[in-house]
Formats: C-alpha cells, sequence, structure tokens
C-alpha cells in the first residue's frame, strides 16, 4: 500500500481532485498548522510525528501503519503460512509431493462430502429463501416484520454454529421431539439407518436451516430493486402476471439468484462449528483439516493440514471470483 | 383490491402462506431446544430444575459448571478488546481514507472483506504458528484470542461503517467544521462521529455477536471461550448447554432487533433522512456477503 500511494498522491484521480484540492487548501489556512493535519484521524498514530515536524504527507501517511501492522500479521501471514506449508516438507524443504493427500481416499471423500452437502443445502437454501424474499415484497422495509425477520435471519445465518446443532439433536436426534412425534404418529423411524443427524449427508438439514436466512439477508436487495414500473409498463403492454414473471422479473434477478446461490455455497463449504459439533469423525474438508492437524495420518506427507487448506481456498477463490462477476451484473439493474 | 395486481408483489394469501410455512419450520428446531431443556433425565414430564440447577448445581451429581462462566467472561473480554481494534484501529483507518486518501477506498474494502473468501479453518491452520509467537510475546492468556477474532469481524465492522459515511457528506461536513475554525480532534468528536452513531452501533453489535459466536480458532487455539465451553458442557450436562445456548440465541436476537429499531428511528432525530445512493442498501448495514462466518 505504501509504495502505492506515493504516484497517486503526485496526480490524483479524476473523481477526488476536487475534493482534495480543497482540504488541501483548508488545511493550509488552518490557525493550527502545528498539528499535521493528516494526524488527528488516526488515534492509533504511533506518534512518531513528534519533534522536528515533518512534512504532512508523511505524517498522514503513519495513520497506517496500526492497520497495515495489524492486518499483515493477523491476516497476510496466517494466509501465507496456511497456504504455503502444504508446499514444505518436514524438514522445511520445498516440495510439491504433499499435493498427493488430494488423491488419498480419504481426502477425496472429504472434498466430495463436502461439495455435496454445500451444493445441496445451497440449492434449498436458494429456492426457499428466494420464496421468502417474494413473501416480504411490499411489507414495509422499517417495519416491525421486516426488523424481526432481518434479525432472525442474522441470527441463525451468522451467530448458529454449535447452538444449532444443538437445536437440531433436540429435534430430530435419537430422542428429537421431530423423531419421537414422527414415531408415534406415522411409525417412521428417522434414525433407522443410524443416527441421521451424525452422517455426512445429514448435515444437509442444518445447513440449509443456516442458508435459508442468508438467501434472505443476500437476495433481498435484489428482490426490491424489481421497479414497479417494470410491472406497470408490462402490464399496459398487456402482460399476464406469469409473462412478467418469465419475461422481466426473472431475467432481471438471475444473476443475483446465482450469485448468492454461490454465496450460500461458499457459506456452506467453509463452516466448521456446526459440524464439529455434531461428528466426531471427519467426513467434510473442515472435519478433515481438524484431523489433519491434530494427527497427521496420511501416510508419506508432511503438513497435510496445509495442503487441504490449500485445495479449499481453491474452490472458495473460484466460487468468489465467479460471485463478484454475477454480483456486478446483478448490480446494473439495481440503479 | 379487486384491481388485477400487477408488479411483482404477491397477492395477500401467498405472503401469509409462504411466512407462516417457513415461519413455522423454522421455529421448529428452537421450540424443540426449549422443550429439551425442561425435559427429565430418564423420567417423563417437565419442569424448570435444569434452570434452578445452574445456580444451585446439585451436588451428588458433581457437574462443575464453572467451564461455562469462566468461558462466558473469556469471551467479554475478547469482546472488549475486538470492539477497542474496531474502534481504534479499524475506524480511525476509515476516516482516513476517506478524508485524506480517498483513493485507497477500494484497497481498503478489499482487505476488510478479503476474510469472508477465507475460511475460518483455513486461517487456523496459519494461526497456530503464529500464536506460538504470540503466546511468546503476550502470554498465552484467553484475551490474545482477540487479535485472530479481530480479524473474522472485519467484514462485520466494515459494512455499517461504510453505509454510514456513504449516507452523510463526511467530507464537506469537515471541511465546513474546518474552515469555521474547528481543530481536528474537535472536527471529528464534535462533527464527524455524532453523525456515525448509527454505523458505529452496528458495528460494535455484529461484533459482539460475531466475538460471541466464534468457535473453530477458540477451538484450536485450545483457549476456553463460550462456545467451546459450552460444548464442553453438553457432554456432562446437554440440558444446561442446551439452556445456555438457546439464552445465547435470544441475545443475539433481541440485539439485532434493537439494531434495527435503532435504525428506523433515529433518536434525537436530527437528521430524518440519509442519502441513500441508489436505495438498496438493507436498513440494518447487515453485512451482505456473508459467508463462512456463520457457522464457523
Amino acid at each position: 500500500m505504501t509504495t502505492r500511494s506515493i504516484p497517486e498522491t503526485a496526480s490524483p484521480t479524476v473523481g477526488s481532485v476536487v475534493s482534495s484540492e480543497l482540504r488541501a487548501g483548508s488545511a493550509r489556512r488552518s490557525p493550527a498548522p502545528r498539528t499535521p493535519a493528516g494526524r488527528a484521524p488516526a488515534p492509533g498514530d504511533s506518534g512518531g510525528t513528534g519533534g522536528s515536524r515533518p512534512r504532512r504527507r508523511s505524517a498522514a501517511w503513519l495513520g497506517f501503519t496500526p492497520f497495515a501492522a495489524y492486518v499483515v500479521l493477523f491476516l497476510a501471514i496466517p494466509a501465507v503460512i496456511a497456504v504455503a506449508s502444504g508446499f514444505f516438507t518436514a524438514d522445511g524443504a520445498f516440495t510439491l509431493a504433499n499435493l498427493s493427500a488430494l488423491t488419498d481416499p480419504t481426502i477425496v471423500k472429504a472434498f466430495q462430502g463436502s461439495l455435496l452437502v454445500s451444493i445441496v443445502s445451497a440449492l434449498l437454501g436458494a429456492v426457499i429463501g428466494a420464496l421468502v424474499c417474494f413473501a416480504l415484497l411490499g411489507t414495509k422495509a422499517e417495519g416491525m416484520l421486516r426488523t424481526v425477520v432481518d434479525a432472525a435471519s442474522s441470527v441463525l445465518a451468522q451467530f448458529g454454529g454449535v447452538m444449532l446443532a444443538f437445536a437440531f439433536i433436540a429435534t430430530i436426534g435419537f430422542h428429537g421431539v421431530v423423531t419421537l412425534w414422527l414415531k408415534d404418529t406415522f411409525g417412521l423411524d428417522v434414525n433407522a439407518n443410524g443416527a441421521l443427524l451424525y452422517q455426512t449427508s445429514g448435515l444437509i438439514i442444518p445447513y440449509t436451516y443456516f442458508s435459508v436466512p442468508l438467501m434472505v439477508l443476500t437476495f433481498m436487495p435484489a428482490m426490491e430493486g424489481l421497479k414497479a414500473t417494470w410491472g406497470e409498463a408490462a402490464a399496459t403492454l398487456g402482460a399476464t402476471r406469469f409473462q412478467y414473471w418469465t419475461k422481466i422479473a426473472m431475467p432481471v434477478l438471475a444473476p443475483a439468484f446465482f450469485g448468492s446461490v454461490l454465496l450460500l455455497f461458499a457459506n456452506s463449504f467453509s463452516s466448521f462449528a456446526t459440524a464439529a459439533a455434531l461428528l466426531s469423525q471427519g467426513g467434510i474438508v473442515p472435519l478433515a483439516i481438524k484431523q489433519q492437524l491434530t494427527s497427521e495420518t496420511i501416510v508419506g506427507v508432511a503438513n497435510s493440514a496445509g495442503v487441504l487448506a490449500l485445495g479449499m481456498l481453491v474452490i472458495m477463490v473460484v466460487i468468489m471470483f465467479f460471485y463478484s462477476l454475477l454480483q456486478r451484473r446483478a448490480a446494473r439493474w439495481q440503479r | 383490491m379487486s384491481a388485477p395486481r400487477i408488479g411483482a408483489e404477491p397477492s395477500r394469501t401467498a405472503r401469509l402462506v409462504i411466512l407462516i410455512v417457513v415461519g413455522l419450520v423454522f421455529i421448529v428446531p428452537l421450540a424443540a431446544m426449549f422443550q429439551f431443556t425442561l425435559r427429565l433425565a430418564g423420567k417423563s414430564g417437565y419442569s424448570f430444575i435444569h434452570y434452578v440447577s445452574i445456580f444451585h448445581p446439585d451436588p451428588a451429581l458433581g457437574t462443575d459448571y464453572s467451564p461455562i462462566w469462566q468461558g462466558i467472561q473469556n469471551s467479554l473480554v475478547i469482546c472488549v478488546i475486538t470492539v477497542a481494534i474496531v474502534m481504534l484501529v479499524l475506524l480511525p483507518t476509515m476516516l482516513l481514507v476517506e478524508l485524506r486518501y480517498p483513493r485507497f477506498r477500494r484497497i481498503l474494502e478489499f482487505v476488510c472483506i478479503l476474510p469472508i473468501t477465507i475460511p475460518s479453518i483455513v486461517l487456523v491452520v496459519g494461526y497456530v504458528p503464529v500464536y506460538q509467537r504470540v503466546a511468546a510475546v503476550f502470554g498465552s492468556a484467553p484475551w490474545t484470542l482477540a487479535f485472530a477474532v479481530g480479524i473474522i469481524v472485519l467484514p462485520y465492522a466494515y459494512r455499517p461503517i461504510a453505509t454510514n459515511i456513504q449516507a452523510f457528506d463526511l467530507v464537506t461536513l469537515t471541511e465546513a467544521a474546518r474552515s469555521l475554525g474547528a481543530s481536528w480532534p474537535t472536527a471529528i468528536a464534535r462533527v464527524i462521529l455524532p453523525n456515525m452513531r448509527r454505523g458505529v452501533i452496528s458495528a460494535v453489535f455484529l461484533t459482539v455477536a460475531v466475538v460471541l459466536g466464534e468457535y473453530t480458532i477458540a477451538s484450536f487455539l485450545s483457549q476456553n471461550t463460550f462456545q467451546t465451553a459450552l460444548l464442553l458442557i453438553s457432554q456432562t450436562d446437554s440440558y444446561v448447554a442446551t439452556i445456555f445456548a438457546l439464552t445465547a440465541l435470544v441475545f443475539a436476537f433481541v440485539l439485532l432487533v434493537i439494531i434495527g429499531r435503532f435504525g428506523a428511528v433515529r433518536p434525537g432525530g436530527r437528521v430524518k433522512k440519509t442519502r441513500r445512493p441508489r436505495g438498496t442498501e438493507p436498513r440494518i448495514p447487515l453485512p451482505t456477503p456473508t459467508p463462512a462466518r456463520s457457522a464457523s
């Protein structure tokens, strides 16, 4: 960041010319020039500006130090270590041999499990969530209903984790409310083939449960972007509601919808806590990483957790790349 | 309403049916949780005995609830430090970018949203060695987790603050204050911060919610926080663990409803209409692209 700045400060970009000119002007005219203008907004500034009154620009730069240092230490370095460690042997020599861990049968199975659970829960979550968004159309955004739905969605989508695992044990575990009810009413035992919840595919249920609210949060703005005038125009031209949906609303919403699907997928794919509370062994990639971190079990491969982390990150980066593409397309209609 | 409906809005019936059906399905697991906390071990019937036992543990059973109290305490300490990181490191940086280096807005946004792309389980692989160094400097007390959690929180804290900055004319207001003779600290304390109350409070609440829900990092760095303690306790007394879990969910829900109401009705009502570019962002500055953190 610091190096990029220098040419840019010399020639400010078009958008900011006026305001930065103004700012510079007002700073110069200000009655208290002893405080370098840029210092104040940065209380975290390490204070290296005291004493001999350095030039204003360089002083303002120091304001970035705390944040930059923090992000480098706790985001950049760990991320690099996580990914790079997969390329080193136990002795610290560079190697590509560790990548063979990705072909280990248990690991392949873990990736398959993760993909299955994430894809199914993302699709289910997206469809149900979109229905909820549809139902919420036309309600007041500031109203109590929307406030409650938004709050509940945030809690379930982002706060669940271990607690949702408990909820599902109480629901469809061996003595869960729904399990007992189904057994008593229909004689149906959901756990007939072993505990449903403690299998990889059983994770689909809790994962869908936190995917739906996430869909509501991410898709609602797009739904609200549907302009009333489009519906009126279509109706004036004699379109039925079915035609309105298939010819106008759905094509407009499609990029946002698929973008949200990707987001839901990424969310399910990377979530760990619910699975950790339910399953003791692997079955999905995050749990496999946990296993490899605690005891490396793949023969002949060092730092296998790093290799798995790399595999996960590659998938996430691909997903987020397509997400941003779709997001850009979707944004066109939201102006 | 006899006129034919046009546009995307659902009919009243459709809306009610969808909301009620989905709402009921979503309430079932939570209701099941509550029902579970009332059950008696090995007997039929219901009582609040497990709620009582939290405060008056039965010595005969020998269950020890101290890990969960300790975990809550640790989580609260981590909350305070994480909020401090947001307020003293992130917020000033955002203001600095906005006021002096607007062309770095993109970079800052990228950095702040980045933790969403990196699953915490991946970050953990890197945190294990990093924290060996951290422990050498600060010791291995639970509060050191705040550094890692602060990263996880970045997207959640960034979004509401950024939305807030968009909603009022930060630069013009600051210039006005400065040209009227206010010093930088005065301009910040009396002009900028009061206008950012909403975004800052949302950021703080979301930070608190994320910190209390964080499990992955704490478990791998072997720290006792609220979530890890929940899992630990559930192995000896699942009733009490469920009580705490349900309470936490309700607590977070109430917290977010308050943010929602707070966002809708401005206390003091000085600025009624905030400028909403494109009118698209959600009222609660909910972190829109929010994968990963949910259950991590």
